[in-house]
């Protein structure tokens, strides 16, 4: 079984978000492994513990994304892919990360891929959806089961809060879903392992892609935080004064019921 | 510039969903002057053009066969591909829903073309058509544009006002057969383990629970409350994971993100992770026993007390309102 993992590196959940020069300000942020990718990880080991085969971790970014990229080794996977788009593409959107995804894939072996359903940054939820669309292999997002017999695949697939189970066969490309797994802190010697296992680096010229073809098909024009709330209003008084105003304040000020 | 837009109509139990209203308003926007054409696709469907109408779609266009009655990547595609090549659009919008989610990227991708998912906002800016988006989880927003080819996006629910309800607005409705092939994907079951009635991400009122509930039971009196206010019970991250409830109701950074009207918090601390599911919600309200609680930073109305004690009161006297009223 070879299966291909999508990852991609996230601010952590705790950060708080500043704006400098336009642009998000990363300096001395926390970054991890995004959450849901997490679970694409956890599942692909498994998979391959039970299957057999070999785990590929890939992820579209810059250097600094070999840190993600070996937390995902020493948790277990076999081989990672760091495919650096900084010196080539000045602006990316999802349509230029699947292009590259899937020009990387193409000529692979591929029974299996997950991503994560989402990522926690962008939140667009693209990329799964479109590499499968470019590799022509039917995809299921969201999952929070995945159980594999020969080439034949049973799914079940959260459709907010239900649940669809679904037959499909490999190669297929899944989106993780939170609840699939709980993903495994990497071991100690986990880690050390993970130094010597193989990390290739490669740019758009070993892909024989240029900087045109993955052109993104749109643009941010402006980054703004949202305004600050002003301070609420505490209520004071007996809990049952209190109740009453509130209702009388839901009903008359803020006018929501 | 007029432009023709395809808005894509999600059926759910026989209805169309409030979001494909709201994405009709976006694709007038899109259109700035143009026509909007409702899409709707299914195995008896047809009769929901006029519900298209009354909201302000131009045309309607039907995509009916036996092998679109429930939705799948593979079926649904083929059917607004043949839709987009009749049409020839300039604009799409499909809502930022499980399907939207599912099916956008693909139909993107099918098409060349760029997308903006889970967008809150869309005005015509001197021949652009600007987006707003959150992103950070809504800790911060971003305006997006398309730069070349279709202007393709998907709108989040419950943010974008859908046009005044005209009954008398009428249109023309047009069939495209299509063929479809080979799914794919099979889908042999679908396990329903929501309630009945308000979805949660569409809801006008949630009324979440955290670990302060303390038990399965503690949520019964949110789902009182929600009954009576006409709203949807959501839960922090905590409450799922000490079982008080499905993690289908999880609201926050992993799992849903909800814009109410109105978000009532109870025994919520307010992590970080779960404000970014909720923050954007137009009125909060935090019941915490905690005056130090996280959540009340962010609220709007704040009771500090046992919410054990608070909840059956705030049940009657929104009973006692909702009789009035």
């Amino acid at each position: 079984m070879n299966i291909f993992v999508l990852l991609k590196r996230t601010f952590d959940t705790e950060e708080k978000i500043s704006i400098a020069n336009g642009v998000i300000n990363e300096d001395g942020a926390e970054f991890i492994i995004n959450p849901y990718d997490e679970y694409a990880v956890e599942e692909a080991i498994q998979i391959r513990d039970d299957h057999g085969g070999e785990v590929t971790v890939l992820t579209v970014g810059n250097e600094d994304a070999e840190k993600q990229l070996r937390t995902a080794l020493a948790m277990g996977a076999d081989k990672a892919v760091l495919i650096n788009i900084e010196d080539d593409v000045e602006y990316s959107d999802q349509y230029t990360t699947a292009k590259i995804i899937a020009e990387y894939l193409k000529d692979k072996e591929v029974d299996l891929i997950i991503a994560g359903n989402v990522a926690i940054d962008n939140a667009s939820g693209q990329v799964g959806p479109r590499v499968a669309d470019l590799l022509d292999i039917p995809y299921i997002t969201t999952i929070t089961n995945l159980t594999i017999d020969g080439k034949n695949v049973s799914v079940v697939r959260d459709v907010e809060g239900d649940e669809e189970k679904i037959e499909t066969t490999l190669p297929l490309l899944v989106t993780a879903q939170q609840g699939l797994n709980d993903p495994r802190y990497p071991s100690l010697p986990g880690i050390m392992k993970a130094k010597k296992k193989p990390l290739a680096t490669l740019e758009l010229d070993d892909l024989d892609l240029e900087e045109e073809d993955v052109e993104a098909k749109t643009k941010t024009i402006e980054i703004y935080l949202p305004q600050q709330k002003q301070a609420g209003k505490l209520l004071t008084g007996e809990i049952e004064e209190q109740v009453k105003e509130l209702v009388s304040l839901l009903h008359t000020e803020a006018k929501v019921i | 510039m007029a432009r023709k837009v395809l808005v894509f109509g999600e059926v759910k139990e026989g209805s169309l969903r409030n979001v494909s209203f709201e994405a009709i308003a976006a694709g007038k926007t899109i259109a700035e002057g143009g026509e909007v054409v409702g899409v709707l696709v299914g195995d008896a469907v047809a009769q929901l053009a006029d519900h298209f109408f009354h909201y302000g779609a131009d045309r309607v266009v039907v995509v009916e066969h036996e092998k679109l009655n429930h939705y799948t990547s593979d079926g649904y595609s083929q059917a607004l591909l043949a839709v987009v090549n009749e049409e020839k659009p300039e604009g799409i919008v499909f809502g930022h829903t499980s399907l939207g989610k599912d099916l956008s990227p693909k139909l993107a991708s099918k098409l060349d073309a760029g997308l903006i998912s889970d967008a809150i906002s869309v005005e015509a800016v001197g021949g652009n058509i600007v987006f707003t988006r959150p992103i950070y989880s809504g800790k911060a927003f971003e305006k997006k544009i398309v730069t070349s080819g279709i202007i393709f996006a998907t709108i989040r629910p419950n943010n974008i006002t859908p046009l005044v309800k005209d009954e008398a607005h009428t249109g023309e409705v047009t069939t495209i057969a299509v063929d479809i092939k080979d799914l794919r994907t099979i889908i042999k079951e679908v396990v329903r383990k929501t309630s009945e009635g308000v979805d949660l991400t569409e809801a006008k009122v949630v009324i979440a629970g955290g670990r302060g509930l303390k038990s399965a039971d503690g949520f019964k009196p949110l789902q009182e409350l929600a009954d009576v206010l006409g709203g949807a019970v959501g839960a922090s991250r905590g409450a799922c994971d000490a079982g008080y409830c499905d993690y289908s109701l999880q609201i926050g950074q992993t799992g849903k993100v909800v814009t109410p009207d109105l978000y009532i918090a109870v025994g919520i601390s307010g992590a970080i992770q779960h404000l970014a599911g909720m923050s954007n919600s137009k009125v909060i309200v935090a019941i915490n026993k905690d005056p130090e609680a996280n959540i009340f930073n962010i609220a709007d109305y704040g009771i500090v007390g046992d919410l054990f004690e608070v909840l059956p009161i705030l049940i009657e006297e929104m009973k006692s309102l909702k009789v009035k009223a």
